[in-house]
């Protein structure tokens, strides 16, 4: 049963915003509320205002340049960019990883920004947005502040927005030369969260070594993880499958992962290992191709 | 709790009620306005048999709040059959025997009827029609017939010659 609450439906990013900075203390943003909704349909949520952004237009975009790479408005649903022409040219990672992201249903109705604010650690987005090197723009009233996506989420189910700010807008650099990234969550069916998940972006200097390296782990702990002792040693070394064997057994020591009824901790260490290792190899490929 | 006037339109009927805000899509659509074809299923966003289509996309409105759909036009299963005729998409159910104890069926055909919208004219592989219904569970396991009715649909098999 839903508690009552007040319902606030801004006609525009301003006023939202001053309406959150007038009820931060007792407010919940909703957009898309496809994890928003269940969680105050257990009264794990009870908000006495609810402030509805689905409908502000101006903070649904998708926009690309060569220069300053991937911007997208906060409320831009995921079916909006796992059908987006200009990502899947861009950051083919980013509609693999859409394409797996619940059902069609969920993905029509659910936004970018409204998963991130959840910071459920099974989410899709934020380690494949780590992966990329994504930026969140978070915005109240008075300022706007952007943080790296890797120094986003704090705790489960919590970042480091405050009440009063809303994301704006998720920032994707455009990736060097010679980078792949890949993804993968480990799952029993297609359009569940997944158990452990693995996203590997790697970018290769001229002479094939590895120049630069992001391993993130999902659902691993209580926020996406990078694991950057097996980053660190992936850096000028050549194409390797030992090494890459080696960079999962780190992943899989360097992670905290939760024991419950989907799977043990144990069997989750292994699959991140496993993961890694085989999300590493496919990055590699990709940048060599 | 003060209530609040919806106007929505469902299956191209337009429609006015008060409710409280925290009522969800589902709630309207079978409690309020009466289109219980619609069914209740998980209210966890798993199952997809409250799936109804909002502008031609499909959602599953266990989980949609319903003022959110303010102006927007909803088809629920009732809304596919047009001047006694049964849409395609149902004729092939019937077709292929695509029932068994019928609970999902309302949510497959919406997901049916969305994907096949979605992908007029083009070809679609047994593939994308089981991830079509990626979004529908059908606990008897009669997904095979509800494929082959997809499919046929698909092919051009119930286009009016």
């Amino acid at each position: 049963m839903i508690h009552d609450f007040n319902y606030l439906k801004p006609g525009s990013l301003k006023e939202a915003l001053s309406m959150l900075a007038e009820h931060k203390d007792e407010c919940k943003v909703i957009c898309g509320g496809q994890s928003l909704l269940i969680v105050m349909r257990q009264g794990m949520v009870t908000p006495e205002y609810l402030l509805d952004i689905k409908h502000v237009k101006e903070m649904n975009y998708i926009s690309f340049d060569a220069k300053d790479g991937l911007r997208l408005g906060a409320t831009t649903t995921h079916r909006e960019i796992e059908k987006s022409d200009v990502i899947a040219k861009n950051y083919p990672v980013l509609v693999a990883m859409e394409n797996k992201l619940a059902s069609i249903q969920t993905r029509n109705w659910g936004t970018i920004g409204g998963n991130l604010a959840h910071a459920d650690p099974a989410g899709d987005p934020g380690p494949v947005l780590i992966a990329l090197k994504g930026s969140v723009k978070v915005g109240s009233a008075s300022e706007e502040r952007v943080f790296p996506l890797d120094e986003f989420f704090v705790d489960y189910f919590a970042t480091q927005k405050n009440d009063d700010e809303l994301i704006l807008e998720i920032q994707v650099p455009v990736p060097e030369p010679k980078t792949g990234t890949a993804y993968q969550k480990f799952n029993l069916l297609d359009s569940d969260m997944g158990i452990v998940a693995a996203a590997v972006s790697v970018t290769l200097n001229n002479d094939g070594t590895c120049k630069d390296a992001r391993i993130v782990l999902g659902n691993a702990g209580p926020v996406p993880i990078r694991v950057k002792r097996a980053e660190e040693l992936l850096v000028g070394k050549k194409y390797d499958e030992a090494l890459f064997a080696e960079a999962g057994k780190i992943a899989s020591e360097d992670c905290e992962p939760v024991d419950d009824i989907h799977a043990s901790e144990a069997q989750r260490r292994h699959v991140a290992g496993v993961y890694t290792k085989r999300m590493l190899k496919k990055a590699w490929e990709q940048a060599m191709a | 709790m003060e209530k609040r006037l919806l106007k929505l339109s469902v299956n191209g009927e337009k429609y006015e009620v008060y409710i409280n805000p925290k009522t969800l899509l589902v709630e309207v659509i079978r409690d309020h306005l009466g289109f219980t074809g619609t069914k209740r299923g998980c209210e966890t966003v798993s199952c997809g048999a409250c799936t109804v289509n909002v502008e031609d996309m499909s959602v599953k409105s266990c989980s949609v709040l319903a003022v959110q759909v303010e102006g927007l036009n909803v088809t629920t299963a009732e809304g596919l059959e047009k001047d006694g005729k049964l849409s395609d998409v149902q004729v092939a159910f019937l077709d292929q025997g695509a029932y068994q104890c019928g609970f999902c069926t309302s949510g497959m055909l919406m997901s049916a009827t969305a994907l096949l919208k979605e992908n007029e004219g083009k070809t679609l592989t047994e593939h994308q029609i089981r991830e079509g219904i990626e979004g529908n569970i059908c606990r008897c396991t009669g997904y095979n017939s509800i494929v082959r009715a997809i499919d046929a649909v698909a092919q051009g098999k119930y286009k009016e010659a």
